[in-house]
C-alpha cells in the first residue's frame, strides 16, 4: 500500500484537483453533446457553422487548459513525463486514426474480395498490375509525371532565371500572373480548358482558342479530348499551367539567395551567360530543384480532378488515381480499389524513405 | 513579392538585344498563362447565343454586347429567361456549403499542429523522433489510402454526409503538414527565450500561450492560407464524404455538375466556374506573402 503523503498529489491542492476534474468531466460530456449535435446536421446551416468554430476551438481550446491545470498540479516527475503528451496526443492520434492506420486497413482490404467478406490472397493485385485500364493508367501516369512534372520545373526555372533579370515591378507581375492559377481549383482549371479546347464540327465557328488558331493556319478541327494519343497530352498542359507558378516562385527566392560574388568571379573568368547558368545557379540551388521535383511529381502522380472533369478517363485518359475513385464509387470492387490505392503508395515509397532520411537535425527539449 | 533583390545583377548588364529577347519571352509566357482565364470572363458576361456561335475574342472587334444575366441565373437571384432554362442552379448555397465547409476545416487544424508542434520541438519525451518521422513520412502519403476504410467507419458512425466527418477528415489530412510547418518555424524561435522563461518558473502550458502563440502568427497565417486553397479547391474528399445531397454540395462537385449537365451552356458553365474560383482567388491575392512563405517553408529544406 501506498501511504497517504506520498500520493501524487500534495493535500492542499487536492480540492483543486478534484474541481479540474469535475469541471474536465462536465466539459467532455459538453463536448460529446455539441458532436451529437454535429452530426445531426439537420439545424440552420449557419448555426451548425457557429458552434462547430466554438467546439472546434473554444472546446478544444478550453480541454487543453483544463488537462494541463491538472497535470501541472502533479508532482514533478509525473508532471514531466505526462505534459509533452498532452501537447502531442491529439494531433497525433488524429493523424494515426485518419492516414497511418488507414493505410494497414488497406492493404488487408486489398486481399479481400469486392464486398471484402472472402480473402482472395493477391487476386487483385493480379488486376492492379496487369488489367487494360491498369496498364493504360500506368502509361498515362508516367506521361503526367515526365512531361507534366518535368515541364513544370524547366518552364518555373526558366522563368525565375529569366525573370531575375528584369525590374523588379516588371519580375513581380510576370510571377504573380504565373502564379495566380495554383489559387484555382483543378475543377474552375476544367472548365477554363474545355473552352480552349472545345471543337465544333468543321465550316461552323469555332469557338475554341485552339481549333480556331489551327483554322488560321489551314488545319482541320480535331475534337481534341476524343483524340486518342494526343488528349492526355493536352490534359496535361493543365496541370503545367497550374503547376508552374509553383516550381517558379521556390527558384526564384533560391536564386535571390545566389551570392553575387559567385556570379561576378564567373563573369571576370569571361564566362558567359548560359555557362554561369549551368555551372553556377544550377548546381548551387540543386537542392531546391531536387525539392520541387518531389513535390511536383508527388501530387502529379495523385492527379485525379483534371482527368475526372474534363474525360473521365474515357478514351485512353484514365490515371491511377481516377480509376480507384471508379472501382471504389462507379464499380463497388473494394478490393480493387483498395490494391490500386496499395499501387500509389509503392510508388511514393521512395520518397518517404528520402524525406525521413534526411530527417537528421533534431533541437534539444526541456 | 519574396525576399530582398540583389543589388549587383540588374538588366543594365543585358546587351540591348538580351534585353529585348527576356522581356518578349516573359511577356509571351505571361500572355500565354493569362489567356485562358481571361477567355472564361469574357465568355461569362456575354449573351448566350453570341457565346456558342463566335468565339470570345471577337469581343475586342466589335463583338461587344455584355450582360450580369449569367450570374444573376447562376446564383439563383433573380427571374428573367436564362434562369427559366438553368433551371434550379442556385449556386447561393453551394456557396454558403463550401465556406461552412472550408472555414473550420482550416482553423481546427491549427491548434492542434501547434500544440503538437511545440511538443516535438520544445519538449523531451520517449520516441519523439519516431513519431515526428512518421508524421514526416505520412506527408506524402496519398489520401487515397484512406477513402475506403474512413468511409466504412462513417458509415458505422452516422458521420457519413455531414459536414462535421469532412472537417475531422480535412483536418486528420491536414495535419502531417500544418505540424511540420509550424515545427519548422516553432524550432526556429530563439532558445533564449525559452531558457530565461524556464528560469522565471514559467510551465510548458504558459509558455506555449505567452510565448510561442504570438510569435507564430506569421506561420498560423501561411498554413492557413495553403489549408483554406485545399479544401476550398478539393474535390476528391466531399465527392467521397459529403456524397451529391443538394444541401450539403460544394462548389467544385456543382461546377463538375454543370459540365456533365450544361456542357454547352458555356456561358452559365463560366459564370458557375468564375464564381467558385472568386473567394481562392481573393484570398489567394490578398494573402499571397504568407502563402509564398509557407510555401518556401515547406519545399525549401535548409
Amino acid at each position: 500500500m501506498v501511504k497517504a503523503n506520498s500520493s501524487p498529489v500534495a493535500p492542499s491542492k487536492t480540492p483543486v484537483m478534484l474541481g479540474l476534474i469535475a469541471a474536465l468531466v462536465v466539459t467532455l460530456f459538453v463536448y460529446y453533446q455539441v458532436f451529437l449535435f454535429l452530426r445531426e446536421g439537420t439545424a440552420n446551416p449557419w448555426i451548425i457553422f457557429i458552434v462547430s468554430l466554438l467546439w472546434g476551438i473554444g472546446g478544444i481550446w478550453l480541454l487543453f487548459v483544463l488537462v494541463t491545470s491538472i497535470v501541472d498540479l502533479l508532482p514533478g516527475k509525473y508532471r514531466q513525463g505526462i505534459m509533452p503528451w498532452v501537447f502531442a496526443t491529439p494531433a497525433l492520434a488524429l493523424v494515426f486514426y485518419y492516414l497511418l492506420i488507414p493505410t494497414f486497413r488497406t492493404f488487408w482490404l486489398s486481399l479481400l474480395d469486392s464486398d471484402s467478406i472472402k480473402f482472395v490472397g493477391l487476386q487483385n493485385y493480379v488486376y492492379a498490375f496487369t488489367s487494360p485500364a491498369m496498364l493504360e493508367s500506368f502509361k498515362n501516369n508516367l506521361i503526367w509525371i515526365i512531361f507534366g512534372g518535368g515541364l513544370s520545373v524547366v518552364l518555373g526555372l526558366l522563368i525565375a532565371a529569366l525573370s531575375d533579370r528584369t525590374r523588379p515591378s516588371f519580375e513581380v507581375s510576370v510571377k504573380t500572373l504565373v502564379f495566380l492559377p495554383m489559387a484555382i481549383s483543378m475543377v474552375g482549371a476544367a472548365v477554363i480548358w474545355k473552352l480552349v479546347y472545345q471543337y465544333a464540327p468543321a465550316g461552323a465557328n469555332q469557338i475554341g482558342l485552339l481549333n480556331s488558331i489551327g483554322g488560321v493556319f489551314g488545319a482541320d478541327p480535331v475534337a481534341f479530348m476524343i483524340a486518342r494519343g494526343i488528349n492526355t497530352y493536352l490534359l496535361v498542359v493543365i496541370l503545367i499551367w497550374m503547376q508552374t507558378g509553383f516550381a517558379l516562385v521556390v527558384f526564384a527566392a533560391a536564386i535571390k539567395g545566389l551570392p553575387s560574388e559567385l556570379l561576378e568571379a564567373a563573369r571576370i573568368d569571361g564566362a558567359t551567360e548560359l555557362e554561369s547558368f549551368f555551372k553556377i545557379t544550377i548546381p548551387y540551388i540543386q537542392v531546391t530543384i531536387i525539392s520541387v521535383t518531389t513535390t511536383i511529381v508527388i501530387s502529379t502522380l495523385k492527379v485525379f480532378d483534371i482527368v475526372f472533369g474534363m474525360t473521365g478517363g474515357n478514351f485512353g485518359t484514365q490515371v491511377i488515381a481516377n480509376e480507384q475513385y471508379t472501382q471504389m464509387f462507379r464499380s463497388f470492387n473494394y478490393g480493387r480499389g483498395a490494391a490500386v490505392a496499395i499501387v500509389l503508395l509503392i510508388a511514393v515509397l521512395p520518397v518517404v524513405y528520402f524525406n525521413v532520411r534526411d530527417f537528421g537535425k533534431e533541437a534539444k527539449g526541456f | 513579392m519574396i525576399g530582398k533583390k540583389r543589388k549587383s545583377l540588374n538588366v543594365s548588364e543585358l546587351s540591348p538585344t538580351s534585353k529585348f529577347f527576356v522581356y518578349g519571352i516573359l511577356v509571351l509566357i505571361a500572355l500565354v498563362w493569362t489567356i485562358p482565364t481571361l477567355g472564361l470572363l469574357i465568355t461569362s458576361i456575354r449573351l448566350p447565343d453570341d457565346a456558342s456561335n463566335s468565339g470570345w475574342w471577337t469581343v475586342f472587334t466589335g463583338n461587344t454586347n455584355f450582360t450580369l444575366q449569367n450570374y444573376v441565373a447562376v446564383l439563383g437571384t433573380g427571374g428573367g429567361e436564362a434562369s427559366n432554362t438553368a433551371g434550379t442552379i442556385n449556386l447561393n448555397q453551394a456557396i454558403v456549403n463550401t465556406i461552412i465547409m472550408a472555414v473550420p476545416s482550416t482553423v481546427i487544424p491549427i491548434f492542434l499542429a501547434a500544440i503538437a508542434a511545440y511538443a516535438f520541438a520544445w519538449m523531451t519525451f520517449p520516441g519523439r523522433k519516431i513519431l515526428f518521422m512518421i508524421l514526416v513520412a505520412l506527408l506524402v502519403v496519398p489520401l487515397q489510402m484512406s477513402l475506403i476504410p474512413i468511409l466504412r467507419d462513417y458509415r458505422v458512425l452516422g458521420l457519413n454526409g455531414t459536414f462535421l466527418g469532412v472537417w475531422l477528415a480535412n483536418t486528420g489530412f491536414g495535419l502531417p503538414l500544418a505540424t511540420y510547418l509550424l515545427y519548422n518555424y516553432i524550432v526556429t524561435l530563439p532558445r533564449e527565450v525559452f531558457e530565461s522563461a524556464v528560469i522565471d518558473g514559467a510551465s510548458h502550458p504558459v509558455m506555449f500561450t505567452k510565448l510561442v502563440v504570438p510569435l507564430s502568427v506569421p506561420a498560423f497565417a501561411s498554413f492557413a492560407i495553403f489549408q483554406f486553397l485545399w479544401v476550398w479547391n478539393g474535390v476528391l474528399i466531399p465527392l467521397v464524404f459529403l456524397g451529391d445531397k443538394q444541401n450539403v454540395t460544394v462548389l467544385p462537385q456543382r461546377i463538375l455538375n454543370m459540365i456533365g449537365i450544361y456542357g454547352a451552356n458555356w456561358t452559365l458553365l463560366t459564370a458557375g466556374a468564375f464564381v467558385s474560383m472568386a473567394i481562392p482567388m481573393a484570398v489567394f491575392i490578398g494573402f499571397q506573402r504568407y502563402f509564398v512563405r509557407g510555401m518556401l517553408a515547406g519545399s525549401v529544406k535548409g
